[in-house]
């Protein structure tokens, strides 16, 4: 047996991890995987980065910032794994949900129409001199901070400029919305789901439908780590794939759902963990704007597949925003930051569906697609952006250049 | 850099372990030491008292909001790194195992701010140890009680003295392989259960 520490926060994500240790797929590995939960993303690094954690459940923008030294205890990782797709979504209180509903919103969860209308209100608010919108989001290197402001930005919203972006731990969110701390927020599962249940909140729209098949939780593993452990890193990873394709059967949600529920993970009823399983947060309607996805994907479209077109895109957005500089060198590092290599490697030889590529155009797919894999058939996509643009990879200069930090 | 002592900020919403730090700092002759317990408002507080360095509570969940305020120096209006140089590496691995880290400003002596980090890590381990003696001497007392219960139990329905009683009970607890406590606690469950309540 081989001993692996990760670290965790409770979020519905961690489910890989959880299950690969509860359902016995990392011991059928050889792997006792110890899981310790965490209080902030700041501690999941600090661990990895003093090797108390060999690898840790963590946003995927983190191991790029880390590698490029934008953190404060910067240190090597890589992302040799995705811990699924999807997963966020963004609630704003009642207050500014009825001021929405006023200017003509009926509860749709596409993001231009939802966008639509929160622009409106950000607008109205600051014709009438009140207080500037705060959201909040869970970590500055995060998806959830990077697809809020694209979202916002394509509306017509300045991130910095018409609203303020609060940092705030997720399972704080419920509770600062409730205070009148912030207006709305961008947060995983299942703290949307508290929210709503609450009667703080409502859901508006989902990381689904702003970006459709986009990066949200990565395995992160100390790269000296993996350097010298090859084969137990391979072993974790063919655990957690078949973890990933346990959490993705629907006929495994409700047990799912109740391991995730326990003291010692999410501590929170079952009934919001399931929630976001079945697509549906919201009591009025289903959160699956577009039936080819759901709300949270583990394993289907490759969910598990690290891109290196979401590392780079993750990169271009911490450019536009301000985190630092664009240069080749940088862009290197962040595209090497994600390791499909190790995945291909450690699957090849399992009945895992691996997309022949490391990079894809997104956008590219605008439905559910049969694609090149390195063997059977693969499907992918939708993948694209609500706003229609499209992010080729290749041309990664072009694209910083030719987009907005207004 | 000046010889005065650097100004600290403790960040911890455990007022008693906030103080104890307080306490040792200021023996050793830090003058400027403010303690925030409350997360309201947290930066513009720290905005307010410009530190030099700030502990933080690892449990807090708050780190992440504190690091980005931080990190952007709208708070501190000047750089902001991590306590420890990275080859320091067992230095954070105790400060992490005892549950606590620190911020600091650029330019801070390095001995004077290992010195304060020494200083928060003792007294962080000395707080737990407290803690963990405090519910040791909980349990025991508990436990006790249980005994006791249990013992009454057995003198009354079987008329024996409290020894032969307590001799009952360590005998049932050896043949089953269990705690003297753990036999305790099932006969008094049971009793409990069978005489609604009454013992």
């Amino acid at each position: 047996m081989i001993e692996i520490n990760s670290g965790f926060i409770p979020l519905t994500d961690a489910a890989i991890l959880i299950v690969a240790k509860e359902m016995g797929f990392a011991e059928e590995q050889g792997i006792a995987l110890n899981l310790l939960r965490e209080t902030s993303w700041a501690n999941i690094r600090d661990r990895l980065a003093v090797g108390q954690f060999e690898v840790a459940h963590c946003l995927a923008p983190m191991p790029i910032a880390s590698n490029l030294g934008l953190t404060p205890f910067s240190t090597q990782l890589i992302a040799p794994m995705a811990l699924g797709m999807g997963g966020n979504a963004v609630t704003v209180s009642d207050v500014i949900y009825e001021k929405m509903c006023g200017v003509g919103y009926s509860g749709q969860f596409d993001a231009s129409i939802a966008g639509h209308f929160f622009q409106k209100v950000v607008a109205d608010v600051s014709q009438n001199g009140s207080q500037t919108l705060k959201l909040g989001v869970v970590h500055p290197f995060s998806a959830h901070n990077f697809e809020l402001r694209y979202w916002l930005s394509s509306v017509g919203v300045s991130p910095d400029e018409d609203v303020e972006i609060k940092i705030i731990p997720p399972m704080l969110m419920a509770d600062a919305l409730n205070a009148g701390q912030i207006d709305g927020f961008c947060v995983g599962e299942p703290w949307n789901s508290l929210a709503v249940s609450k009667s703080f909140g409502k859901v508006i729209t989902t990381k689904t439908a702003i970006w459709a098949s986009s990066p949200e939780k990565v395995l992160a593993v100390q790269s000296d780590w993996a350097e010298k452990n090859q084969d137990a890193l391979q072993s974790l990873l063919v655990a957690l794939v078949k973890a990933a394709k346990w959490c993705s059967a629907k006929e495994n949600f409700e047990k799912l759902a109740k391991i995730m529920a326990a003291d010692i993970y999410l501590n929170i009823p079952e009934t919001l963990v399931l929630g976001a399983l079945s697509g549906s947060l919201s009591s009025s309607a289903s959160i699956n704007a577009d039936h080819t996805l759901p709300f949270l994907e583990f394993y289907d479209n490759a969910a598990t597949f690290p891109w290196q077109s979401h590392a780079l895109w993750l990169y271009s957005q911490m450019v536009r925003w301000g985190y630092l500089e664009h240069s080749a060198e940088s862009a290197a590092i962040a595209k090497s930051s994600f390791r499909p290599d190790i995945y291909r490697s450690a699957l090849k030889s399992t009945d895992a569906i691996i997309p022949s590529g490391n990079s894809k155009v997104e956008g590219a797919l605008k439905t559910r697609t049969a694609v090149g894999a390195a063997s059977n058939t693969l499907y992918l996509g939708p993948d694209g952006f609500f706003d229609d643009n499209v992010f080729d990879p290749d041309q990664i200069d072009r694209y910083i250049l030719g987009q907005s930090n207004l | 850099m000046s010889s005065r002592m650097p100004s600290v900020v403790i960040v911890d919403e455990n007022a008693a372990r906030a103080s104890i730090i307080e306490a040792g700092l200021i023996a050793a002759g830090h003058e400027h030491v403010t303690i925030i317990n409350d997360m309201t408002g947290i930066v513009a507080k720290i905005t307010e008292i410009a530190p030099d360095v700030v502990v933080i509570d690892l449990q807090n969940p708050n780190r992440d909001m504190l690091e980005d305020a931080l990190q952007l120096s709208r708070a501190v209006k000047r750089p902001v790194a991590m306590f420890v140089d990275k080859s320091d590496n067992e230095m954070m691995q105790s400060a992490i195992d005892a549950g606590v880290s620190a911020y600091v400003i650029d330019g801070l002596r390095q001995d004077r701010v290992k010195a304060i980090l020494d200083m928060a890590v003792s007294r962080f381990n000395a707080f737990s140890k407290l803690e963990r003696e405090l519910e040791e001497a909980k349990t025991a007392l508990e436990n006790r009680n249980v005994i006791d219960q249990a013992k009454r139990l057995i003198m009354t329905s079987r008329s024996i003295s409290e020894d032969e009683a307590y001799k009952l009970l360590r005998k049932t607890a050896m043949n089953q392989n269990r705690k003297i406590v753990e036999v305790a606690e099932s006969l008094v469950l049971s009793a409990n259960l069978l005489d609604g309540g009454r013992l």
